[in-house]
């Protein structure tokens, strides 16, 4: 059996916040990491240790300081922002712990924003491709509604539907289930298993809940900006 | 990415919609900000030309006069320092000399429509014991109606002024009780008197014209007033009304005589009209200038609002271009959109003015005014969603998403 696709690799990566000033702060240090298509990953640790940063540097929202990351083989530190937006259109899925659809629009049309931000108006095999997601989340009839008409649950659905559409070789999740009840967070969480297997994506999905850590098939731990225990290749 | 526009419309209107209740309260503003202008700048329009259309119809755009006769002093001789004590001279009624190359070369000039060469001077009108002083117009009536329409302002008879026939104005005949058919006799002085019939009386609205002009045919004039074969003015009507004064200054020097423009002769007038036009322009501006600002604060107000938004759209891998451009249309529209009913607006004040206002002149609403308008108040509104647009565009999409 051949190597799976490396889609991520992080080497010695580096955050400082405010350099040169009296508030310098280093909050990752010499970060490394390799995530394959096909990963479930599970990143933990308490508040405060980087998390959301390391995953705003994963998801190329912001740039290190030191250390290199690789996009599927491509380095991306010295990028301009232009190109840095286009990756994450093309390569990268995000879904937040508050969901965060756009309220003005109808489902269907969150699910189809990835896509009309590539290239416009959607042709049929855009929203075919849209209609099959939301489908597959269970919410084929809600199409048409106002993505503020649904409950939390459905909301996060919707997101995992558009950050999949796009079919991404790297899924970001930040904390999806941190909103909802047990029931519902287990649900969510399914969705994202089955996806990984279903996509063959790489998954990183950060989280508080030991359990949801546990259903994954790699955990990570970072600790004061360092990761702990699993070391960089699985 | 993307080429068109397609998703930047579609975001530009949702966001417009979803807001409806402020999108609605600026567009108010815009509405009424732009009928106001429209509205004023029709008005202000239609005043002057109708001021300027009275006046000009009265008189001639240029007259061409002989120039005033000097006294000649004789130079000092060499070496001699001479204090002269001058009486200014009399100006005596004189022709223009030469007056019919003089007329010819008017006539030539491209940029003078038509041109009335016309023996004026004073006389005295009288009828039984009436006596009235006038002033005596002799005139080839075709050539110079096109400078004067005065015709057009006939209140009884026709413009005929043949040989014995004379056309006066309303004042003058009510003074001298002349009617239709009577006669009035005209004294040029020293012996010289004719008797005319009266075919027709005008009435101008300009009591000083209306109470002494006395239209003649030319020949007539000439006989009474001793100057056979003479003119004394030439009247010229101009394409460009306010180009007349450079004009003037040409004819001046191109003939050699003294050339009065409507614009020298009407300071006052044209004074007026300026500050007019200035006022206008003032008002145009700070009200052009409020509905700028109130576009430009409602759309920062609402990048605020849609900090979130515009976090989530950037980490979809939306452009910074592309967040300018989804703000810059929005001003763009709410211009469009609020000059579109303002200028309706304005139009239909237009015409309430014209139909139940004091009708004392009709306003014209210029075809390119609401056009204009609108395409200044679109632009208008792209330039005051500049400074919140480029805000949007450079939000740090990692900081924006967690705003609440």
């Amino acid at each position: 059996m051949s190597e799976p696709e490396e889609v991520l690799r992080l080497a010695g990566v580096c955050k400082v916040y405010n350099p040169g000033t009296p508030q310098e702060t280093e909050v990752l240090h010499g970060i490394d990491l390799r995530l394959v298509r096909g990963e479930l990953t599970a990143l933990i640790g308490p508040s405060g240790s980087g998390k959301s940063t390391l995953l705003n540097l994963i998801g190329l929202l912001d740039s290190p300081s030191a250390g290199e990351l690789y996009l599927q083989g491509r380095a991306t530190r010295e990028l301009d922002d232009r190109a840095r937006t286009r990756l994450r259109n093309e390569a990268i899925g995000f879904v937040f712990q508050f969901h965060h659809l756009i309220p003005a629009f109808s489902v269907l049309d969150n699910v189809l924003m990835p896509l009309m931000i590539r290239h416009g108006k959607p042709d049929a095999a855009d929203i075919e491709r849209a209609r099959g997601l939301l489908a597959e989340v269970g919410l084929e009839g809600f199409a048409g509604k106002k993505a503020t008409e649904l409950s939390g649950g459905q909301q996060q659905r919707v997101a995992i539907a558009r950050a999949l559409v796009t079919h991404p070789a790297l899924l970001l999740a930040d904390e999806p289930t941190g909103n909802l009840d047990t029931h519902t967070a287990e649900n969510v969480f399914e969705l994202f298993r089955r996806f990984n297997a279903q996509f063959g994506c790489a998954v990183l999905v950060v989280t508080h809940d030991p359990r949801l850590a546990a259903g994954c098939l790699r955990t990570i731990e970072l600790v004061d900006g360092r990761i702990v225990g699993a070391p960089g290749a699985p | 990415m993307g080429g068109s526009l397609w998703l930047e419309w579609k975001i530009a209107l949702r966001f417009l919609l979803d807001n409806y209740l402020q999108t609605l309260l600026i567009l108010v503003g815009i509405t009424v900000g732009c009928a106001v202008i429209v509205f004023i700048t029709a008005l202000v329009t239609g005043l002057q030309s109708n001021v300027i259309a009275r006046t000009l119809g009265t008189q001639a755009h240029i007259r061409m006069l002989p120039p005033d006769e000097v006294n000649r002093v004789l130079p000092a001789p060499l070496g001699l320092l001479a204090l002269d004590l001058e009486n200014p001279r009399p100006q005596r009624l004189r022709s223009i000399s030469n007056w019919q190359d003089v007329r010819d070369v008017l006539d030539r000039q491209p940029d003078i429509l038509a041109v009335s060469p016309v023996v004026s001077g004073p006389a005295m009108g009288r009828r039984g014991v009436a006596r009235a002083s006038v002033a005596l117009l002799g005139i080839d009536p075709v050539r110079y109606l096109r400078v004067v329409p005065v015709a057009d302002d006939l209140i009884a008879g026709r413009f005929e002024i043949g040989a014995g026939h004379a056309v006066v104005g309303k004042e003058l005949a009510d003074d001298l009780g002349l009617d239709l058919g009577d006669k009035l006799r005209l004294d040029a002085g020293e012996g010289r008197e004719a008797i005319v019939d009266i075919t027709g009386i005008f009435e101008l609205g300009v009591r000083e014209l209306d109470a002494r002009h006395v239209y003649l045919d030319l020949k007539q004039a000439q006989t009474l007033l001793d100057l056979p074969g003479a003119v004394t003015v030439i009247d010229t009507k101009v394409a460009d009304i306010f180009a007349a004064e450079d004009i003037a200054v040409r004819l001046a020097r191109l003939t050699g005589l003294k050339a009065e423009s409507w614009m020298a002769t009407n300071g006052e007038l044209l004074n007026a009209l300026r500050s007019q036009t200035m006022t206008t322009q003032m008002i145009r501006i700070f009200v052009g200038l409020s509905v700028a600002f109130g576009i430009a604060s409602v759309l920062a107000v609402s990048v605020v609002q849609r900090t979130r938004e515009i976090g989530i759209l950037r980490a979809m891998g939306s452009p910074r271009g592309q967040i300018l451009r989804v703000f810059l249309l929005q001003g763009g529209l709410l211009g469009l959109l609020g000059s579109g009913v303002g200028g309706a607006l304005a139009w239909l004040l237009v015409q309430a003015f014209n139909r139940f206002g004091a009708r004392l002149f009709e306003i014209l609403v210029e075809p390119t005014l609401i056009p204009g308008a609108m395409a200044v108040a679109t632009l208008t509104g792209v330039l005051a969603a500049a400074v919140p647009a480029r805000r949007a565009a450079r939000y740090d999409p990692a900081v924006a998403i967690r705003y609440v």
